[in-house]
């Protein structure tokens, strides 16, 4: 039975003291890819920041276990070096630092982690030259400012680019097709397929279905109202897609009459 | 021999009872000058001592000093420093022939050495300067913006730095000009002297640099004269001590079709106060200021730029950036001038500034006054701290919170020192800034 990576119990957190997430549980395995859906607001977004660590949110109860650790009183920094990985659905514009130092910087960070010998400039840029291939970005894309000025595709291939130099153990991939015209969308999913494998988890957080027709999940989770109150297989998706999220209404509307 | 000032006119304007403020006059009595001095020098240190009598001290109620509190100047008592053996001048690898040193505004030729420099260049003090340059057509001579620390400086001054670049000369080698104050624990007075004259299609590099230790007070003026289609860059780096007050003024005069950079490193002082001054006198002339201060502690560095332009084709472009820690306080005040007579020019000036607490304090003000009606003019000013969405992007991809600021910070201030002409400068400056931003 393959390893558990992610479990999340009974997680409730809060952010300037507005409840986001009311109770979250989710387990997910080595080499399994679970796609969580909901509307706007729903709590999706929230649930990727509080694994990764952001300090605006305040876990209230509930834990997270990573790898059989619990993470909750971990640095963001750590929890990045321990291997999990936030893809942002808005990535930060950081004017003056360009993107080959940066991608090189959080490659060393890790590589340090690990006890290993840091890359100087040359062999990284060797390095980092055989990964733009996976996202099909140009090699002028490095000497650009981080993300500054970047499309919306552009910004959402570095992030995977960074993923496939980080090579994370956990992924989350926030909103990560939202804004990307189709062709964009094919690169970006072709590119976490090809990163994929067996001994690595996935958590894919979108409000379209589209997505999910280029990355297959094998779990499809629902949430409303920071909680998940149906899970599936991917022919969940397909169902809200035909539905639309109108149900969930009804279905609270249900839970609260019975 | 030198002789202490009393100049004829300060002590008749004593005796008139029409000195307005002791501080001035108490540093001015400080001075001493040669007295073997030509002519026409002495004509022109009577006139700015009888201005220095007639003026005071600004306080917070004169507009340009609104937020620059020179009070604490004023309660301190300054001295002529008593001659100090200084070793070891930080010297930058590019201009390590090309130096001239001044301790206390009084040039060191033990220090210096210019043997690096062609034939058609000057570098060195007023004593040994060649009888065949024209210094009177240029000392003092930029227009008076009735700033009594210039006069100060002009009546007082005991020496003077003159770099002078004949016709068409170009010089690759950048010529590095150090001021340090040393003293011991008195707090002393110096003032700092620089001429900068570039012939027409002249082309320089200059490295001003201003450095000491203890409690000490310098008053510096530079002027620069850009002659016709001739390209001046100059790069000022202000490390003075903490304890320090450095009030100082670069007035530059730019004749048509030339080029002026000044990239200006504000790090030290515990008050400081620079005034950069720029006339565009023809046309076609294209003026660059680019300016950082870091302050941190209880420092407060202020920048007061004016840029005029007076002609038609002129370009100018400006961006100051202030990075202010702990209860730091920087101000910026930058006027451009665009009258009627300067059609199809440009101007774009920005003043940005990162907060790093919330105690520090920054006092921005962006002036642009258009007579003109067919120009192009942007300016604008920022205030803004780290973000934490920043830092939480930047620690999700595995940097620590302390590697997060700087290299933010770092970011921010590299837009400015990567524009150093100077390579191992901006290395230092990089470090410098590091440090006082951990």
């Amino acid at each position: 039975m393959s390893e558990v990576i992610l479990s999340v119990r009974n997680l409730t957190a809060s952010v300037d003291g507005i409840p986001i997430l009311k109770g979250v549980d989710l387990e997910i395995k080595a080499g399994e890819v679970h796609a969580i859906m909901g509307r706007n607001g729903s709590g999706k977004s929230t649930l990727s920041k509080v694994i990764a660590g952001h300090p605006d949110y305040e876990v209230t109860a509930g834990e997270i276990i990573y790898k059989g650790k619990n993470i909750l009183e971990q640095e963001p920094d750590e929890r990045a070096l321990d291997g999990i990985f936030l893809a942002f659905q808005y990535p930060i514009e950081i004017p003056g630092v360009s993107n080959l130092d940066f991608l090189r910087v959080a490659y060393n960070a890790k590589r340090k982690h690990q006890g290993l010998e840091e890359l100087d400039a040359f062999d990284f840029e060797d390095l980092v030259e055989e990964k733009l291939e996976i996202v099909k970005m140009k090699s002028s894309f490095l000497e650009r400012s981080l993300n500054e000025g970047f499309s919306g595709g552009e910004k959402k291939r570095n992030e995977i680019l960074q993923m496939a130099l980080l090579d994370p153990t956990l992924t989350i991939l926030d909103e990560i097709d939202s804004g990307l015209d189709i062709d964009a969308l094919k690169i970006v999913a072709e590119g976490v397929n090809q990163l994929k494998t067996s001994d690595k988890a996935y958590l894919i957080i979108t409000h379209y279905q589209r997505l999910l027709n280029y990355i297959e999940p094998d779990f499809v989770h629902v949430m409303h109202d920071g909680r998940i109150i149906t899970s599936g297989g991917k022919e969940l998706a397909l169902e809200l897609e035909s539905r639309g999220y109108e149900f969930l209404d009804e279905q609270s509307l249900a839970e609260v009459g019975a | 021999m030198a002789v202490q000032i009393p100049f004829a006119t300060v002590s008749q304007l004593e005796e008139a009872g029409i000195v307005e403020d002791a501080f001035l006059i108490g540093l001015l009595k400080q001075c001493q000058i040669s007295e073997n001095e030509p002519a026409w020098l002495q004509a022109v240190r009577q006139q700015a001592a009888a201005w220095v009598a007639r003026l005071r001290v600004p306080t917070n109620k004169d507009e340009e000093w609104r937020f620059t509190d020179l009070s604490s100047l004023v309660r301190t008592d300054f001295i002529k420093p008593i001659p100090i053996k200084v070793e070891n001048i930080a010297s930058i690898p590019e201009a390590l022939q090309s130096r001239l040193v001044f301790v206390n505004g009084v040039y060191s030729p033990e220090l210096s050495d210019v043997a690096a420099l062609p034939k058609g260049v000057y570098v060195g003090n007023l004593n040994q300067l060649p009888q065949k340059y024209p210094i009177e057509e240029y000392f003092a001579k930029h227009q008076d913006t009735g700033d009594v620390f210039t006069s100060l400086n002009t009546a007082g001054c005991e020496d003077i730095a003159v770099v002078w670049v004949e016709k068409n000369v170009v010089l690759e080698t950048p010529i590095h000009l150090v001021f340090v104050s040393a003293t011991d624990n008195k707090a002393s007075f110096s003032q700092p002297r620089t001429l900068v004259v570039a012939e027409r299609g002249a082309d320089l590099s200059i490295v001003e640099e201003y450095s000491g230790t203890g409690v000490y007070f310098t008053n510096a003026v530079t002027e620069i004269w850009v002659g016709e289609n001739a390209g001046v860059k100059h790069t000022r780096l202000q490390q003075e001590s903490e304890k320090s007050f450095h009030i100082s003024k670069t007035a530059v005069s730019q004749a048509c079709d030339s080029r002026y950079t000044i990239n200006e490193i504000n790090f030290g002082g515990r008050l400081s106060r620079h005034n950069p001054e720029i006339l565009q006198q023809g046309e076609q002339t294209q003026t660059s200021l680019h300016g950082l201060t870091i302050t941190s502690g209880e420092q407060l560095a202020d920048t007061h730029s004016i840029v005029a332009l007076t002609k038609p084709y002129g370009t100018t472009n400006q961006l100051h950036k202030c990075i202010v820690g702990d209860r730091a306080h920087t101000v910026f005040n930058g006027k451009i001038f665009v009258p009627k007579e300067a059609q199809l020019t440009n101007a774009a000036q920005l003043n940005r500034n990162l907060l790093l607490s919330p105690k520090a304090r920054v006092n921005t003000k962006p002036e642009l006054q258009i007579t003109a009606d067919n120009v192009k003019c942007s300016h604008g000013a920022t205030v803004s701290q780290l973000e934490a969405d920043e830092i939480f992007y930047l620690r999700s991809r595995g940097l620590s919170e302390d590697d997060a600021r700087h290299l933010l910070i770092d970011a921010f201030a590299k837009e400015i020192i990567e524009r150093i002409p100077v390579k191992s400068l901006q290395e230092k400056i990089t470090q410098i800034a590091l440090g006082k931003t951990q």
